[in-house]
This record gives structure tokens, sequence and C-alpha cells, in this order.
């Protein structure tokens, strides 16, 4: 399969998992990793039972459940007050159980988002093919994984099969180079990307990131990254392993020990794109061009620096497109060249598998340090797992945020996406950490800005969209 | 699944880009068990006023489309979320195919999965197609897989490209779990292969 062609790191992955290629050039590929939410699963778990179907590797699967999860109070599956989130988790607890697969309970301190404890748990390794039925999937790709997304056929498929039926996407290279400016971050650089290619830019593409700003993240940053790939369209969005990857995995719990890990670290340092390989798409950013990024529009594509300000749609020659965006303007509530840093905030929401990790809890607790949330706005932490909540709290980021008036809460999905408790309401104003600005994802008529940990904080203590640099 | 071989229906226009799948069902309607019962929802904030009662505006509220069967879009349709609630919304509600210039990747795959038909046309044959359904009740298009047309109402046929493994699947409705459990034994063979070349690989005892 191999051949003497240079090939880069999503040929490699791709290569390895073909397990037969049909006539008609649609592959059998073999997933190593099936991670299992209750959102997206129920309907799988029962189309099994149907068909008198069982998991064929119940091993290579982990659920979690994530989504509806209240980040306050109690917190069980039969503690949830809403009744149609209580069935849903109930239904993975019943299921879980019945077809034996794997189940991290939810006061379990390995509890958490499921983007965040598959790389936490050692679960996600460079190499392998992963999948959920959750497109933020591609989060592992960040440790040189293939990861996608997948709709719940498809999960089912997994779970029958250990495999999927996949057509071969096209190679499309990212390229970020030069040292990240002062209060920039792995959001502010893929805002930025999604901003240059648009959310259609890797639609059939798998993404590569490559470049030394990229090599200069830490795996935190780099799943950043590697999440919101799918917000430009990609299948998914991969980064070579390197030393920081190998450093990141060793000594987790499942990750493999002693020998076992030499061999692995061998194996994955033959996955780098050799040199000569073909992208079909190849795209260069400077880090010189990125600064601290505020999306002002309904799609993660439209962004711009906190220092400028709301386009106007007069500008954009097509007639439909500029309706379009005039639409977004009165759905935002925003007036053209409007200036960001005038835009007042009603609620900030820090967490999501984007950014939930300790990294950027630290981020945001250094922003918050001895200042004060702003008056008439609510501030949610919410940390992507309960490893994250444990070690932010050791580290005493809680009570620098708790004493800066921000809540501490529990790990869940939480405001990204509304399905628990946690939700704008009509009108309300959010300055985001998470990786979608649709219209009412995260309440009905709620309007979201999405922003990097440190830019939340700083909206957070000032009230309005603020560079963070200027706050020193 | 439902087979697919020709659709003969109203089409609904639905000329936005970018039309998200938050769009096409809020997350708030992705607590069901079930697979049914979601088309009430489809396109629930452009759908419905905040009171609950109809938006006259949307199209899906005016006839002669709420009985459509085909919609018409533009660019980047499905984007966003892998939910397979969107495709099982437009299904629940009777959409069985969808005309844009292109579709996202997670969306374009659920539809096929659930015996909706996503046709990629150019932009300029959508916007005729949209100025098509003007005619109301009389704008009745064709879709035949088999031939891979779409029959516009005047008699003009647009052919349109689909992979064949696809097009094999849609035509006789085929579950594509059997197709593969068929080939049990190449899936075997490659276990046993990585078992041998990558023990470390973690499994995880329920």
């Amino acid at each position: 399969m191999s051949g003497s062609a240079p090939r880069t790191l999503f040929d490699k992955i791709w290569d390895s998992h073909v397990v037969e290629r049909l006539p008609d050039g649609t592959c059998i590929l073999y997933i190593d990793r099936h991670l299992v939410h209750e959102v997206t699963s129920p309907q799988a778990f029962e189309g099994l039972r149907l068909a008198g179907r069982k998991l064929r590797r119940p091993d290579l699967t982990i659920a979690v459940a994530d989504h509806n999860i209240p980040t306050k109070g109690p917190r069980t599956a039969n503690e949830i007050q809403e009744e149609d989130s209580r069935i849903q988790v109930q239904t993975l607890e019943a299921n879980v159980k019945a077809f034996g697969v794997p189940y991290i309970p939810i006061l379990d301190v390995r509890q958490g988002i499921v983007h965040i404890i598959g790389p936490e748990l050692g679960l996600s390794l460079p190499g392998t093919t992963i999948v959920c039925g959750d497109s933020h999937t591609s989060t592992h790709g960040a440790l040189g994984a293939l990861a996608f997304g997948i709709g719940t056929s498809e999960v089912e498929h997994v779970m029958a099969t250990q495999t999927l039926l996949q057509s071969p996407a096209k190679n499309l290279r990212i390229d970020v180079s030069g040292t990240l400016g002062l209060g920039c971050s792995a959001k502010d650089i893929v805002l930025a990307i999604i901003g240059k290619i648009t959310t259609a830019g890797g639609t059939g593409h798998v993404i590569e990131f490559t470049g030394d700003t990229i090599r200069a993240l830490d795996m935190a940053g780099r799943m950043t990254v590697s999440n919101m790939s799918i917000e430009a369209g990609a299948k998914a969005g991969l980064i070579a392993p390197d030393q920081t990857t190998f450093d990141y995995i060793k000594g987790r719990e499942y990750a493999p020990k002693g020998e076992d890990f030499e061999r692995a670290v061998a194996y994955w340092k033959t996955l780098p794109t050799d040199a000569g390989a073909r992208f079909d798409t190849e795209v260069f950013l400077s880090s010189a061009d990125i600064a601290p990024m505020v999306t002002w529009g309904t799609t993660p594509g439209q962004v711009i620096p906190v220092t400028g300000v709301v386009p106007n749609p007069m500008d954009e020659p097509d007639e439909g497109k500029r309706a379009q965006l005039q639409r977004m303007l009165d759905y935002m509530a925003l007036k053209p060249g409007q200036r960001m840093t005038d835009v007042p905030v009603d609620v900030i929401f820090i967490g999501s598998c984007t950014n939930g990790r300790i990294e950027d809890i630290r981020a945001a607790a250094q922003v918050a340090k001895g200042r004060k949330v702003a008056d008439g706005v609510q501030a949610l932490v919410v940390p992507g797992s309960g490893q994250v909540k444990k070690q932010a709290e050791d580290e005493g980021l809680d009570r620098i945020l708790l004493e800066a008036g921000f809540e501490w809460r529990d790990p869940c999905c939480s405001m990204c996406l509304g399905m628990n408790p946690d939700k704008l309401t009509p009108g309300q104003r959010s300055a985001s950490t998470s990786n979608r600005n649709f219209e009412g994802r995260q309440g009905i008529g709620g309007r979201t800005h999405l922003v990097s940990p440190a830019m939340a904080a700083a909206a957070a203590v000032t009230g309005k969209f603020t560079d963070v640099r200027q706050l020193g | 699944m439902d087979k697919f071989t020709t659709l003969t229906g109203i089409a609904a226009p639905l000329p936005m880009q970018n039309v998200d799948t938050d769009k096409v069902i809020p997350a708030r309607f992705l607590k069901t068990i079930k697979r049914t019962g979601l088309g009430v929802h489809l396109f629930d904030a452009m759908r419905y006023n905040n009171d609950g009662s109809e938006n006259p505006e949307f199209v899906l509220n005016q006839e002669p489309f709420r009985k459509a069967e085909i919609l018409i879009a533009h660019e980047n349709f499905g984007c966003g979320s892998s939910r397979e609630h969107a495709p099982w919304a437009l299904l629940d509600f009777g959409i069985r195919c969808i005309i844009a210039p292109d579709f996202a990747d997670i969306f374009f795959n659920n539809s096929f999965k659930n015996g909706i038909l996503p046709v990629r046309l150019p932009r300029a044959v959508c916007d005729q197609l949209i100025e098509d359904s003007k005619l109301g009740g009389n704008a009745r298009v064709t879709v035949d897989l088999e031939r891979q047309v779409v029959v516009r109402p005047n008699g003009d046929e647009i052919p349109f490209e689909i992979d064949p493994f696809r097009k094999n699947l849609m035509l006789n409705g085929l579950d594509d779990i059997g197709q593969t459990l068929q080939h049990g034994t190449a899936i075997d063979g490659y276990e046993a292969g990585k078992k041998q070349s990558q023990p470390w690989l973690p499994t995880i005892a329920a």
C-alpha cells in the first residue's frame, strides 16, 4: 500500500487503516477509537437492538455523558431536572450496561467533555483513527490522529463493524509562521484562519497545520486549532506528532507504558509528512497578521481583530451576500462602522471542547486576578473535565476567579450549545470561548461573539470587548 | 431506509448560504431518543414567531410549499454540527431531496444514510430552479436518480453527478452495515495484523 511516493501525514494514517478498497474506490476504514456521548448515540443503540447486533469492539469504545449535564447542583442522571435531558442521560447509562460499553460515571473525576477526556486519558494517540458522533472530534487531530465527526447512522456502523465506509479526502496544508504577538493565542490563530479561508474553505479536505507558530503551541493550543477545523468545513485537522506530543502522552492513564511507549514513539516518528509530499491546496498565514480576534457575525468566518470595526454590508457587491450580511447585523444588533471595543457584553462563557483545558483557565485567571467582573455581567467558567477542575483548584485558580466575581462550575458542554440549563436569554450578548456563533446556538435569540479565554476574561472585567493587550 | 428512485414534487426555495444544522434543528430539540417526530421543529427559529405562531414569511409556511419534498438552497448547506437530527427533521417534514451548489461533508453523508438525496448543481442552476419555484403549485420538479437528471417544470433536463457506490445504496435502499458485515473476514484479518504490529494500542475493560 505504501509505495515509495512521498505521503502526507493524512495519507499515511489513511493507508494504514484501509481494511479493503471496494471496486468503486470506497474504502472500508478501520476505527481505532470510538467515543460515545448521550446525544447522538440512543438511535444507534436502538438500531443495533432492532437488528439483533452487538458492538464488535466495546474495548475500543468509551462513553461519557457531557452535553446535558448541569454545571451546578445535583448532576447525576436521575437528578437532572429537565425531563428530556434526564431521559437522554438515563438512556445512555442503560445502553452502556446492556451493550457492555466502558463508561465514565458522571461523578467520576475523569468525567468531562468527550474531546477533553480522550487526550487527557491517553486514549487519543498519534497515527490512530478516532471518531465520535460529534463534529468537534477534529480536536484529537492535534495529536496526529485522523479524527472526525460522524452522524448517528455511522455511529451505529462503527459499533457493529468497527469500520466506516469512506472515500479519501483531499490534502490541505495551512502553514502559520512567525512569533505570535502578545495577547494572542491558539484561538486567535484558528479564528484568523477561518476568516481567511471561510467556513467552507476546508470542505472535502483534511487539513494539516504546519509552520513554526503551530510547532510552538502547547498541546492545549494545538487542540484548540484542530477543534475548529470543522468550522472551516474540513473533515479533520491534523498536526504532526513531535516531542511536545510525546511528552504530553507519556504517563497518561491508558497511554502505552515502558517499552511499549518507546515502541509507540518509534512508530509515531514515522508519521510526519514526507518531504516532497503533495498537498492539493496550500494556504500561508503570518503571525504578524494575527491579533486578538472577535467574531461579529453568525458564522465563525466573520471575524475581525478586536481593534476593528463592524463591516458595512453596502461594501459587498453581490446582492444575495449583501442581504445576508444585513440579516446578520440585524440579528447581532450591530451597526456598520461600530468599533468592537464599544460593544457591551452581558454574559461571559469560558469553557467548551475548544477552550476548556487547564491552560485556558490559567489564561482567564491571569487576566481576572485582582480585577472584578463588571456590574451586570454574568461570567461562567466551566472546566472541560473533572481533572481540569481539580487541577485548577489545586493551583488556586478557582479562588482567583471567584474573588473576581466569576462563577466556578462543574464540567459539561454547558453554554457552548445550551443543552443543559446554561443558556443565553433572547437579546443577551456573550463573549464566548466556544466554537460556534450560529443564530440561537447559545439560546434562542442569543448573540454570540467567539473569542479566546484571555479576551473573554478581559470582556468580563470591563463589561465590553476589550483589547487584552491594553489591560497589561 | 426507503429506496430513492424517482421523486416528483414541490420544490421550495431557501436562497440562503451557510444554512447551518443549528438552523435546521436547534440543539434544544436534540434531546430525543428517537429518529422520528422532529419535523415540527424543522427550521424552528425561522419558521415560528417567539409566541410559537407560524411566521407567514417563511417559505415552508406558505402554500404550496407546506408539502415541499425538495429544497433548493445556496452554498454550504448543512454546515456545523454532525447531528443526524438535521436530516431526520427534514425527512420527518417530508423533504427527500436537497439541491444546492455544495454541502458540508458530514451533512452530505448523513443525508444519504437516511434516504435524502443531496444534489450538487451550480449556483446559476439553483437560482434558475428558485426562479421556477415562483410558479407555485405548478413548480413540480422531478429528480430521477437512475438517469441522474433533475427535470425542471418546463421539461428541461439538468444532469448531476453522484458517486456510484452511494447511488446504488440509494436506489436499492440498502443497509450499509449489512454490506460491511459481509467483509467480516477482512476485518478479522486487519485486526489480527494490527495486534501484531501495534500491540500497545490501548483497550478498555468494560
